[in-house]
């Protein structure tokens, strides 16, 4: 129960932040994807089971506000929690190479499908400008935000927790 | 530690063709009926919209005072240069306020003041804009409990910004006429000719949309000439202001004209917007 109650405080927190915060944080009008960031992370830390909840969640929430078909996105970010949550077992907290690559591969692929699935089929062909000026910068910039997350938990994990590491393992 | 207790045991590849095949359940229900939009709309506005609207304005706040520290030179510089425009500009307003006076007359004169009647108008906030890169539309923090209604139309400035496609107890979705998907039916003021405005990703970032099937026969229309909404479309009030054109070409079939334009609005920095309460279906019912 404890459980639900943070994951759907997460989501819902990085749900806000993104269409909030995030468009002041833009860098030649490119968002970076915080809430794939969660729903990956989700995905990889804590299992396929919780990659496919969060995921869903998350998606549901941008298509009530943003998108006239429901269920579209949640069915994105859903798929991409459950891959994720395939290398739970290769996981370690404190490497930032798997998480880097994991993170950067569902936000190309999130990209890809967005782009296949709502702007080819109708007949927008020029896939290299998508792919250059929308799908890689937001995959980079995604990227550095999770690295900018992973550095600032290792420095928050240095300074306070010295002692008592094992209840702070909660927090990714 | 990180182990947890599952209380129900169901596998995750179960669960995920189950919610698989609730979202292709959900995307066929949206796609044909409205059904679910207006309860889930209500109960999820009812969580996230404070704090959107919190977040929003103190984020909007902070940036505003960055901006400020920035721009104080440049704005001093400006302010000379706006005192002088005032000057000019009064002088043409003037000029201006006589020949509407005359306008008004000859207005009268041909009962055409229906169709430019004042629309009713309410400002509504933004406190949430586009999550990602791929579409262009936001959420203002009016809704049906202020009398906002699907398909009322939305401006900001003297511009046309866009539509709104949803709303929610206090919050209401706006696509605006730069997104991939949309399409407004304009005009130009010069010939009075119909053409199709519609939005382009690619466009987007140089701060354009593109307009197509414009029927110039005697090639009135040129660079820098305005773009208003048209009589015909359903859904668009005629004689809102969408933008200028920057260029045009005529299409190979030598009968219509394509081109892009530039937005009379700044979308990028877009804060308080003004939703038009009058819908076109109604007033023309009224007539």
């Amino acid at each position: 129960m404890k459980n639900i109650i943070f994951s759907a405080i997460i989501v819902i927190a990085s749900f806000i932040l993104q269409n909030t915060i995030c468009r002041y944080i833009s860098f030649g009008n490119i968002v970076p994807n915080l809430l794939l960031i969660t729903v990956s992370s989700f995905g990889f830390i804590k299992g396929k089971k919780a990659g496919v909840l969060t995921g869903f969640f998350a998606g549901l929430l941008v298509d009530i506000f943003f998108s006239a078909i429901l269920g579209f996105h949640a069915l994105l970010y859903m798929y991409i929690g459950y891959f994720n949550g395939f290398f739970k077992r290769l996981f370690y907290k404190d490497e930032l190479k798997l998480q880097i690559l994991l993170v950067g591969c569902s936000d190309f692929v999130y990209g890809f499908v967005y782009y296949l699935l709502t702007f080819l089929l109708r007949g927008r062909f020029h896939f290299t400008y998508y792919l250059l000026n929308i799908i890689i910068p937001e995959t980079v910039y995604t990227i550095l935000l999770t690295i900018v997350f992973f550095l600032t938990r290792t420095l928050f994990v240095k300074l306070f927790v010295s002692n008592e590491r094992k209840s702070r393992s909660e927090i990714v | 530690m990180n182990r947890r207790r599952n209380h129900f045991t169901i596998q995750s590849k179960y669960l995920l063709l189950i919610l698989t095949g609730l979202c292709v359940l959900l995307m066929t229900i949206t796609f044909t009926t409205d059904l679910f939009t207006g309860t889930l709309a209500d109960i999820s506005g009812y969580v996230t919209v404070p704090f959107q609207k919190g977040i929003s304005e103190a984020g909007s706040y902070l940036s505003n005072r960055s901006e400020e520290l920035v721009q104080i030179r440049d704005l001093l510089q400006k302010n000379k240069e706006l005192q002088e425009q005032i000057d000019k500009l009064t002088i043409e307003n003037n000029n201006l306020t006589q020949e509407k006076y005359e306008l008004n007359n000859l207005r009268s004169l041909y009962l055409l003041d229906q169709e430019y009647s004042e629309y009713q108008k309410v400002g509504a906030k933004v406190i949430g804009k586009n999550s990602g890169n791929w579409f262009h539309s936001f959420t203002v923090d009016k809704g049906k409990n202020d009398g906002i209604q699907v398909d009322m139309n939305v401006m900001s400035g003297s511009g046309l910004v866009g539509i709104v496609t949803e709303v929610g107890p206090n919050w209401a979705r706006v696509t605006s006429i730069i997104d991939d998907s949309s399409n407004v039916s304009g005009m130009t003021l010069a010939s009075g000719d119909n053409m199709i405005v519609s939005g382009n990703l690619e466009l987007m970032n140089q701060n354009k949309i593109s307009f197509s099937k414009l029927i110039d026969s005697e090639g009135k229309v040129k660079e820098g000439d305005k773009i208003v909404t048209s009589n015909i479309s359903d859904k668009y009030l005629p004689g809102l202001l969408i933008g200028y054109i920057t260029s045009i070409e005529s299409d190979s079939n030598n009968l219509t004209h394509s081109g892009t334009l530039t937005p009379a609005v700044d979308f990028e920095h877009m804060d308080e917007v003004l939703i038009i309460l009058d819908l076109k279906q109604k007033t023309e019912n009224k007539e």
